[in-house]
């Protein structure tokens, strides 16, 4: 029995004859859905499996397919003759391309039986007598070269026996330990710092180090038995690279660490294989290293002329244990059930788990641009900041100030050779260890990056994150789907009125009223809320103010300077507030700043930062007044109609008069009705006055007078969203940063509270305390209310998703929103028809995309998957609903 | 608005009644399009007689119409507040708009007509008449109203109505109470008068302009509009400034003026048509794209003025720079041609590309194999494509252009791998604070071999007479960078990229403020190049 050997991701490429019973190995030993054959092909192409003319075709089907299932990174055999040359170097390309091996597999079987076998089928009968010897001959000609034409593993079946006996193992790839589960000690480029890594194992990461005779480390072991990784780069530049690699090495045979290669271990690997490699960046130190060792173990004298012998195994017992520990390296490792990668020099998402010499190349030396810098050293490609997988990819190789996570990547070089530090990530906790350099062990070409790959320097996301049809995954409403129409309305505005998404970390959702009321001359009652949210099996609701200003998200920090180190973005003011649109609420950048440090002063009064962990926070809150914001709409618009009617009443009522005192009689009530018509225009000018109030003149600290924040809903914090957290709390954390408001006294501060009432939705009683609360609310001249569950995130009884929130606007607010003259009766009937489905789906799926970017945010997860949800939001805002809901 | 005359014994006010063919005693109502139209006498003897329309508007039954009449809904005109009749809070109730001269025109259609059944004799009569209008919306204000009236022999009394009295700071509002006295003009002609100005001073035509429109205009316009010294302006917006309609009411008016004088065929002497209408620079280019897309129902051309602004190419918005603005815009793009001859590129990025004036340009020049434009406009993406003619080019040309959204904020693998970009007047239109992700995106990431920036300066705006001190030329300006600034940029950001960078003027160079704007042209390249270039430069100054 003939075991066959095949790495479980590879193409496997049968080579036979026809008749030579490549398809019916093909289904013995493999799924058929692994199997693409050219007769399957032929045949949907052309209707026929024969129809050799239609085999350009078909083969183009074939290298389509098989392109296909490689990218997908699925084992794919192709059952073909595969007789000639220049077809298996398609498919050797084709493999290639897409970075898994090609294995072939010969079925050498005798001409007879496979004469025999075609005869046996009619479909075959036409088949002309010379293909099959031809076929032979070409087979013949082939066996030999199949290792040079690029075929990793070349396995030849001979006789029809061999072939009835061949099982087919697959094997896992030597990168795949996707079943090892660690924990981890990813550790950082330690370049011969040996002191400083048994600083960091035997200190911050607690591993017991075994040592030699002589003192020197040999090994070490976690008493809780996690694992290092190393990530290369163990050599070269420092004082002790040997020692290094014989801590190193130690462990990896003692099976406490992994080790992946950096570019330093392959050029000493070819070194100490005697090839000619350049000696510089740090290799002469390693060399000179490595030979004092030998000098002192083996005792033996060095000899200038003989250095070349001396590099031969036999040379010296440690040199052979390294060369053979380099030789055994692989190129990058998938650890942890996929979630963690590992590679020296970072590895994009389509080389997970591959085999092929540019994954080699990539894992140890990065991609470069083929530009070099001013210092003469190649420019790498920001290949982490295109990168948009859900593996996170640990690496070291490019030396940066400070470790920090991007797009899901951590470079972990933290450049302990030009005494910067030694860095360690615990995975899966994903914190950082470190240790410092004990000096600068060797001066760098080029200083440290002064920033981290795609920080601070502006680097925007990709467009292909947001455009197009787009779905997003969301925890608390599943899958939702972007329209591309919409998706092209946000591009526009996000690109060019929001600001920096590094920033925008959060849109408000609408927000549906509640059902349409048919209580006389009302178009919406708090009634309906209550009713709704009893009906889903919420009982506690809490009914929070409305404001008459503008929704405002505001991002506030302790100081500007967390702004910098924890988004990236050159600080200037303590945070940004914006729009629903996410545009800069303030066209003036020191008015915002202003506010942001007014707020930010209140936090701290209220011993908040500390509190609740956090050197930021983002709010909810509105900003008042409206006409701060609203100026344009106001005056364009609202003012506007209260000045026609103003303008055009008292000469029509008088014209009316006059024709009635002199004897015309006016039909229909005409006259009544124009006097109700001019009550109803004040009625609205009165509404829309409320919102208007001067705002303007220093305040202090830039705030303009007049200005007041109503914050009304925590958001997030450093790890952490907020928005789980019951309303009443929210609000009650709220009013401690309002009574902490620097300087404020008698309501005239900044801050606004928000006036608040808890309901009971299934207690009468309480029921009607609420709707009196709306009513002396709305009469007093207030916008209305919002009805929101006391406890935010709450589901019905079927597990759906109920309204995060509804609000019942107040009868002469709504003048602003349906006209002056909504409320007469025949207009209301018609308004009552109203259609809120859409506008409810809207406000559930938003509101889920909201939370969603907010645990995204929690998560430290990219930014662009941040971004995604939040872009994916202003998105949904350009659906087609009726404005007024 | 009320109508009032006077009169005597023997020739009674109360002929008005006649006129109007509305008797003075009785109170009538009228449905019409927008509502229930209604007319009373609050006075009417022998001496005085005055007729009052007052229109009800349903503005409930007004909205829903325009929501499910779709296409033939409420479209208001471009830089209105948007969606105008789509909001129940409206001043069309109030105001004597446009929906005002429909229902005189359906309540007076006979009178407009000048037909006068009881007494034939009156109907061509000038009346002395005093018309009223307590809202006209007016833009323009007091000063166009009478640029309107005056020349047709009225008195004109326009005030201007304030916004909100509680509010003086707001100002005026866009109304006027108007009063009309004179006594040289027939009835029939004034309503007709009343009938073409309201909507014209409105501003919003409330529905969709179509052929029959421009008949509408010439019968209402029998008699005066020809004669009148602002009727281009007039036409222009009435036809809700389609410029395409526009020239053919032109041609239909000078018709119109010149078969009187000379009896001849309009299209003999169609010679010199202007291109533009008042107001709207920005329709000078979409003019000859609708007049060959025809039907004037199909979704306008309109509003061209209102979007091409993202795309930051000139002539877009009537800004000071209104008249300078066609020729400057050339030059720059004349400039723009010469520099991309001269680095020999052949594909070439229009990032920010608008309308496509330069597409258009680059593709007429076979040199160029392949361009592409690019807007995070779709509206101006719509235009290009229209001005391109796309759909209709022929195979092999239409494969040198593409033309696809993209934003200069984030990066797009589909601009790279291109001989030159283009940033025509774009870099403005981007807030500061972004200018570094513009700057990664194109220079970093898309890495053309060339990129040319073209920007105001600032410093030559003290040049335009119409641009107030301290303004920008264009209302989506976020900056307008200074000669010394606008080297820094393009100094620093070639450096931090890799490219080499030279600024050149575009324009009349003036000696004190320099050119009205300059152009950076980075390219990439060894310092073998750099060498070559300052040898050259050494060569030519020697």
């Amino acid at each position: 029995m003939t075991e066959l050997a095949i790495p479980d991701l590879s193409l496997v490429v049968l080579i036979g004859t026809t008749g030579s019973g490549k398809s019916t190995f093909a289904r013995r030993h493999f799924r058929p859905t692994q199997v693409v054959s050219s007769d399957v092909c032929r045949g949907l192409v052309a209707d026929d499996e024969n129809d050799q003319s239609a085999t350009p075709e078909a083969f183009d089907l074939l290298h389509y397919i098989t392109g296909k299932r490689l990218a997908g990174g699925r084992l794919t055999v192709v059952d073909a003759t595969n007789v000639q040359r220049e077809a298996r170097a398609r498919l050797v390309a084709l493999a290639r391309e897409h970075d898994v091996l090609p294995v072939a597999v010969v079925l050498d079987v005798p001409e007879p039986v496979c004469r025999e076998r075609n005869a046996a089928r009619p479909d075959r009968a036409g088949l002309p007598p010379h293909v099959l010897p031809r076929q032979r001959r070409e087979l013949r000609r082939s066996l030999g070269a199949l290792q040079r034409e690029g075929f990793r593993h070349v396995h030849v079946l001979r006789g029809e026996a061999e072939v009835a006996a061949a099982r087919v193992a697959l094997r896992p790839r030597f990168n795949d330990l996707r079943h090892l589960t660690g924990p981890f000690d990813i550790i950082g480029d330690v370049h011969g710092c040996r002191s400083e890594l048994e600083t960091l194992l035997g200190g911050k990461l607690g591993y017991v180090i075994e040592r030699d005779g002589r003192g020197r480390p040999v090994g070490a072991r976690h008493p809780e038995g996690r694992t290092a990784v190393f990530v290369g780069d163990l050599v070269d530049r420092g004082p002790d690279s040997p020692g290094v690699l014989r801590l190193v090495m130690g462990m990896v045979e003692q099976g406490t660490a992994l080790c992946v290669p950096g570019n330093h271990e392959q050029k000493l690997g070819r070194w100490l294989a005697g090839r000619k490699v350049r000696v510089a960046h740090g290799l002469a130190e390693t060399i000179e290293q490595l030979e004092r060792v030998e000098e002192e173990e083996e005792e033996k004298k060095k000899n200038e002329e003989k250095e070349r012998q001396e590099r031969q195994p036999e040379g010296g017992g440690f040199r052979a244990r390294v060369r053979a520990f380099l030789d055994g390296l692989v190129s990058h490792y998938v650890l942890d059930g996929g979630r963690l990668v590992v590679a020296h020099a970072g590895l994009p998402e389509k080389y997970h788990g591959r085999t092929s010499g540019r994954v080699r190349a990539h894992a140890l030396f990065g991609e470069t641009t083929g530009e070099t810098d001013e210092f003469g050293l190649p420019v790498r490609y920001p290949w982490a900041e295109d990168y948009r997988g859900r593996a996170a990819v640990v690496y070291g190789h490019t030396p940066v100030p400070r470790a920090s996570w991007l797009n899901n990547t951590i470079c972990l070089d933290t450049g302990a050779v030009f005494g910067g530090r030694l860095t360690a990530l615990r995975w899966p906790e994903r914190e950082l260890a470190d240790t410092p350099a004990e000096r600068v062990w060797y001066e760098p070409v080029r200083p440290l990056a002064a920033e981290a790959p795609g920080g601070g320097t502006g680097r925007p996301l990709d467009v292909a994150d947001v455009q197009g049809r787009r779905v997003v995954t969301t925890r608390h409403a599943g899958r939702l789907s972007v329209r591309e129409e919409n998706a092209a309305a946000a591009l526009e505005v996000m690109s060019r009125f929001a600001v920096d998404p590094r920033l925008l970390l959060y849109l408000p959702p609408t927000m549906a009223p509640c059902a349409t009321s048919a209580a006389e001359g009302y178009l919406e009652h708090p009634a309906e809320a209550f009713a709704a949210y009893r009906a889903a099996g919420v009982r506690e609701v809490i009914c929070e103010e409305k404001h008459m200003g503008s929704r405002a998200v505001v991002l506030v920090a302790r100081d500007p300077r967390v702004i910098g180190e924890r988004f990236g973005v050159a600080p200037g003011a303590p945070g940004a507030v914006w729009t629903r649109t996410g545009r800069a609420f303030f066209d003036d950048a020191a008015t915002a700043a202003g506010l942001l440090e007014r707020l930010s002063a209140a936090i701290g009064g209220a011993g908040l930062w500390e509190e609740l962990e956090t050197g930021w926070l983002l709010l909810d809150a509105e900003l008042m007044p409206w006409s701060l914001k609203a100026g344009g709409l106001l005056r364009g618009q609202y003012a506007a109609v209260g000045a026609a009617a103003r303008a055009a009443f008292p000469e029509a009522l008088a014209a009316l008069e006059a024709a009635r005192a002199r004897g015309v009689a006016l039909d229909g009530g005409l006259l009544e009705r124009q006097r109700e018509r001019a009550a109803d225009a004040a009625a609205f000018t009165d509404a829309y006055r409320r919102y208007c109030w001067p705002a303007g003149g220093d305040g202090g600290d830039g705030v303009p007078a007049g200005v007041r924040l109503a914050p009304f809903g925590l958001l997030a914090a450093e790890g952490r969203s907020l928005a789980g957290l019951a309303h009443d709390r929210q609000l009650a954390l709220i009013d401690r940063m309002i009574a902490a408001e620097p300087g404020a006294g008698g309501g005239t501060g900044l801050l606004a509270p928000t006036g608040r009432l808890v309901v009971d939705t299934a207690d009468e009683a309480s029921v009607a305390a609420g709707t009196e609360w709306w009513l002396e609310l709305t009469a007093a001249g207030g916008e209305g209310m919002v009805v929101k569950p006391l406890a935010a995130q709450v589901r019905d009884g079927d597990g759906r998703q109920v309204q995060p929130g509804v609000k019942c606007r107040g009868r002469e607010y709504l003048r602003i929103v349906y006209g002056p003259e909504y409320t007469r009766p025949e207009n209301l009937a018609r308004l009552r028809e109203r259609h809120l489905g859409h506008k409810r789906s809207l406000a559930l799926r938003e509101h889920a995309l909201g939370l969603e970017a907010l645990d995204r945010l929690a998560a430290d997860e990219p930014l662009w998957r941040v971004h995604e949800a939040v872009f994916a939001v202003l998105a949904l805002e350009s659906e087609p609903v009726d404005p007024r809901l | 608005m009320t109508i009032a005359t006077t009169g005597d014994a023997g020739r009674p006010a109360t002929d008005l009644g006649h006129l109007l063919h509305k008797h003075p005693e009785r109170h009538q109502s009228f449905s019409v399009t927008a509502g229930t139209a209604h007319v009373f006498y609050p006075e009417a003897d022998e001496r005085r007689c005055t007729a009052a329309l007052l229109l009800e508007i349903d503005s409930v039954g007004l909205v829903r119409a325009a929501g499910r009449g779709g296409r033939r809904g409420a479209r208001p005109a471009p830089g209105h507040q948007a969606g105008a009749l789509a909001q129940y809070v409206n001043d069309r109730p109030y105001a004597a708009s446009s929906l005002l001269a429909v229902a005189l025109g359906q309540v007076f259609r006979t009178a407009l007509r000048g037909e006068c059944r009881a007494r034939p004799e009156l109907a061509g009569r000038p009346l002395p008449l005093r018309i009223t209008v307590p809202a006209l919306p007016a833009y323009g204000g007091p000063e166009l109203v009478r640029r309107m009236f005056e020349p047709l022999g009225w008195r004109v009394t326009a005030d201007p109505v304030p916004l909100d009295e509680h509010f003086p700071q707001w100002g005026e509002s866009r109304y006027v109470r108007l009063a009309l006295e004179g006594d040289g003009v027939p009835l029939a002609e004034a309503l007709r008068q009343i009938y073409v100005l309201l909507p014209v001073l409105d501003g919003a035509k409330h529905y969709w302009v179509t052929p029959e429109e421009v008949d509408k205009l010439l019968r209402a316009g029998e008699g005066w509009l020809p004669y009148h010294p602002e009727h281009r302006l007039i036409t222009g917006r009435y036809l809700h400034r389609r410029a395409a309609l526009t020239r053919e009411a032109m041609q239909r008016l000078e018709l119109a003026r010149l078969a009187e004088a000379d009896d001849a065929e309009p299209e003999e002497l169609d010679n010199a048509v202007p291109e533009e209408t008042e107001e709207t620079p920005g329709t000078a280019g979409t003019a000859g794209t609708a007049g060959t897309a025809g039907t004037a129902g199909t979704a306008g051309t309109a509003g061209t003025a209102g979007t091409a602004g993202t795309a930051g190419t000139a002539g877009t918005a009537g800004t000071a720079e209104e008249e300078r603005q066609v020729p400057l815009a050339q030059r720059r793009r004349e400039a723009i041609l010469a520099a991309l001859a001269e680095l020999g590129a052949e594909r070439v990025l229009d990032l920010g590309c608008g309308a496509g004036h330069l597409i258009q340009l680059l593709l007429q020049d076979g040199r160029f194999r392949e361009v592409a434009g690019v807007d995070v406009s779709v509206r101006a993406l719509q235009f290009a494509a229209r001005r391109l003619r796309l759909e209709r080019l022929p195979e092999r040309q239409r494969e040198r252009v593409r033309l696809f959204q993209s934003a200069l904020t984030y990066t797009d693998s589909r601009l790279k791998g291109y001989d030159a970009a283009v940033l025509c007047e774009v870099v403005e239109h981007v807030d500061p604070p972004r200018l570094p992700a513009l700057e990664y995106a194109v220079f970093g990431h898309a890495r053309p071999g060339a990129v040319l920036v073209t920007t105001p300066n600032a410093e030559y705006n003290v040049r335009w007479e119409t641009l107030p001190a301290g303004a920008f030329r264009h209302p989506d300006h976020r900056f307008e960078w200074d000669r010394a600034r606008f080297r820094e940029w393009a100094d620093a950001t070639a450096r931090r990229y890799g490219y080499r960078v030279s600024v050149r003027p575009v324009g009349p160079d003036d000696p004190e403020v320099g050119a009205p704007t300059q152009l950076a042209l980075f390219r990439t390249g060894t310092e073998q190049d750099q060498n070559r270039d300052r040898d050259d430069k050494r060569e030519a100054g020697a």
